[in-house]
């Protein structure tokens, strides 16, 4: 099918434009006529709320990467000259900080909803698999950005996370070098770090956050209840009957989740920036220095949960590779969730005692494991975190097993609300 | 199965909290005395700008923080600050740098660190407690230790001011005291000769100073938190205002 410019025969300036352009014809498929279930709930805030942070994060960027100077005897001071010497430097830095923090809050929230509306699953896999790709670069990127203040919490932070790649065999010891750039930490690591934290990755997840929408609008959104509303569309306009244009329904609607979502946001910004040391780390406030180890090295709180599985696993076979492997793991099973899921529903509503369990016992223990992955190791936080990685695994592992043997509630035939 | 469930989310919620405790309970330095910077006292942090140029600036740095910012932001005088609170070869837009030359390093066994940071690297009750906490101790070369930082290279330079105290065998004293926007509890010290301040004026001589390097220690904080409430009005009005557009909007929808 050829494509045929202006399709809406729109007249004037637009329709110039529309001769040109597809402006009348994306406004129409994406917002005023992409038709959403009627039904969305709370959980269906947090993917607005992930692409405005994402906007957050790129236009403080901008700010911050005009004044922030990479290199280890000038990254330091330009922090501290932002956050001192800019207009509103420190404001800025903080929005960029928090937002650091609340990316991974909405992105977790949203990830959550996927796993119990069952949004992964047939025909939305690929909706998934770039979403987990999203959470991947994301962390990456997260990591990147970390190190850049280049405070000591910064650099011991980069020490430990790049020499997990040391734990692989023969090669290890060499590509932790060529990493670094460098024996240790240095110069060098931080400008590669910079550069990776303000171009590659960023690129790469603006593009990834498009082809997630594109999927998502191509097959339309899942809704609580799991249905698909385009099985009901009117026979003579072919709209479906439970759904409603996304703009402005949503879009009004999502206004009031960015509110109450600027609320907390910004009393974090400008009441609570450090977020209690969690948001931004005190030792971080002491410049890197090879020769002071922070009392404790913990990552930033985002990554406990990983962190945690990582410190859980033993090593054996003289090799620490297998936490690393572990903590890998944990992160490539949530692209094969779609296909995990063997249950015939899609919504939690419908799914049966056991499946409700499992997810209710699995997002405890991954707010468990989380909390002791950023303790103080010791030999109970070691048990509670094995316990807990056992569980987060068991959760996907068994999960084509009770899907399928667990009982199920009848779907309705149209949204419920 | 649903009974099941309401069984075991109690019980799961008691495991969490067990754990938590389990986690935390693991300090063991010496307790800091509470302190909460008061942002809004210029009058105690101008007192605790003086009190730092008369007895921290010759060993530390605060190079993050230059007079003129200080002046402007505790509305000190221009004349004030030149005369009383800078070395006379700096100009007023010149970072705060000590008098200290490189050699202190071999003095005192380590460069005195910059404490432009301190507060934010340590927190106030730490700068707090710990100017309160040098106590006499043969054992050091200086003859003076910290309980919050054990053997500590600083020497005690408020020692004409607080006098000399050693560590007391009783338990540390309970109760309250307010000082400039601080509030601490007794430390388990004994006065062994008297300093020129009162235990208590010496106290009020600290809270001034840990509120001058709590400023220190992000100078745009007063500022940040006053555009706070602001943002924080006008965010509240955009909710209603956002949410009685979504009620308009949404009223054909069942």
């Amino acid at each position: 099918m050829a494509i045929t410019p202006n399709p809406y025969k729109t007249t004037g300036f637009l329709g110039w434009i529309d001769d040109r352009f597809p402006l009348t014809k994306m406004w129409k498929d994406h917002l005023s006529e992409y038709y959403a279930p009627k039904n969305f709930n709370f959980f269906y805030y947090f993917g607005s709320l992930a692409l405005l942070v994402l906007v957050n994060q790129l236009l403080t960027g901008i700010f911050l990467t005009m004044n922030y100077k990479p290199g280890a005897e000038t990254a330091f001071d330009s922090v501290e000259y932002i956050m001192r010497d800019v207009p509103w430097g420190n404001v800025i830095r903080y929005m960029h900080s928090t937002g650091a923090s609340a990316f991974f809050v909405v992105v977790f929230l949203h990830m959550f909803r996927g796993l119990i509306y069952g949004s992964a699953k047939k025909p939305r896999e690929l909706i998934w698999v770039f979403g987990s790709l999203i959470f991947l670069v994301l962390m990456a990127e997260a990591f990147c950005g970390y190190v850049l203040p280049w405070g000591n919490m910064s650099y011991w932070g980069a020490s430990v996370i790049i020499n997990l790649f040391g734990t692989i065999p023969f090669i290890g010891p060499d590509l932790v070098t060529w990493i670094q750039g460098d024996f240790v930490p240095s110069d060098a690591t931080l400008n590669r770090l910079f550069s990776l934290h303000v171009i590659a990755l960023p690129f790469v997840l603006v593009g990834l956050v498009f082809a997630h929408i594109l999927a998502l609008h191509e097959v339309g959104s899942n809704n609580p209840d799991g249905v698909e509303i385009k099985k009901h569309k009117d026979p003579v306009t072919h709209i479906p009957l439970d759904g409603i244009p996304f703009h402005p329904y949503y879009t009004v609607k999502d206004l009031v989740g960015v509110s109450g979502f600027l609320i907390i946001f910004c009393a974090v910004i400008f009441f609570i920036p450090d977020g209690g040391g969690y948001f931004l780390e005190a030792p971080n406030f002491t410049p890197a220095s090879q020769l002071n180890t922070p009392e404790h090295i913990a990552p930033a709180w985002y990554f406990g949960s990983f962190y945690g599985m990582l410190r859980a696993t033993p090593s054996a076979f003289g090799t620490q590779i297998w936490g690393v492997l572990v903590m890998g793991a944990a992160v490539v099973i949530l692209f094969f969730l779609p296909w995990l899921d063997k249950s015939p529903v899609k919504s939690i509503r419908y799914k049966g005692p056991i499946t409700k369990a499992a997810v209710t016992i699995f997002a405890i223990n991954f707010v468990l494991l989380n909390y002791f992955g950023l303790q103080k190791p010791s030999p109970t936080v070691t048990v509670i975190s094995q316990i807990g990685t056992i569980i987060y695994f068991a959760f996907f592992l068994l999960m084509p097993w009770y899907t399928k043997i667990d009982k199920t509630k009848p779907v309705p035939e149209r949204v419920t609300e | 199965m649903n009974r099941l469930l309401s069984r075991m989310i109690p019980r799961s919620l008691l495991l969490i909290a067990g754990l938590l405790l389990a986690g935390t309970a693991s300090a063991s330095e010496v307790e800091l005395q509470n302190f909460r910077a008061d942002y809004g006292n210029v009058a105690s942090m101008q007192r605790g700008a003086r009190n730092f140029m008369a007895y921290c600036s010759g060993c530390h740095s605060m190079k993050y923080l230059r007079y003129s910012r200080m002046a402007e932001d505790l509305k000190i005088p221009e004349d004030v600050l030149k005369a009383n609170l800078m070395f006379a070869t700096d100009k007023t837009g010149d970072p705060i740098k000590s008098a200290m030359p490189a050699a202190a390093a071999e003095w005192f066994g380590r460069q005195p660190p910059d404490l432009s940071l301190e507060s934010r690297a340590r927190g106030a009750d730490w700068i707090y407690t710990y100017l309160q906490s040098f106590y006499l101790d043969d054992k050091r070369p200086l003859g003076v230790n910290n309980t919050v930082l054990p053997n500590a290279a600083m020497p005690n330079v408020l020692w004409e001011l607080q006098g000399w105290q050693k560590k007391s065998e009783a338990p540390a004293e309970s109760g309250e005291h307010k000082a400039a926007g601080g509030e601490h509890h007794g430390s388990g010290f004994e006065q062994v000769t008297a300093g020129s301040l009162s235990p208590e004026e010496f106290k009020e001589f600290v809270a001034d100073t840990t509120n001058f390097m709590d400023y220190a220690g992000e100078p745009g904080k007063r500022d940040r938190i006053h555009t706070g409430f602001k943002v924080l009005l006008f965010l509240f009005l955009l909710l209603i205002l956002t949410y009685l557009l979504k009620k308009e909007f949404w009223r054909d929808i069942h």
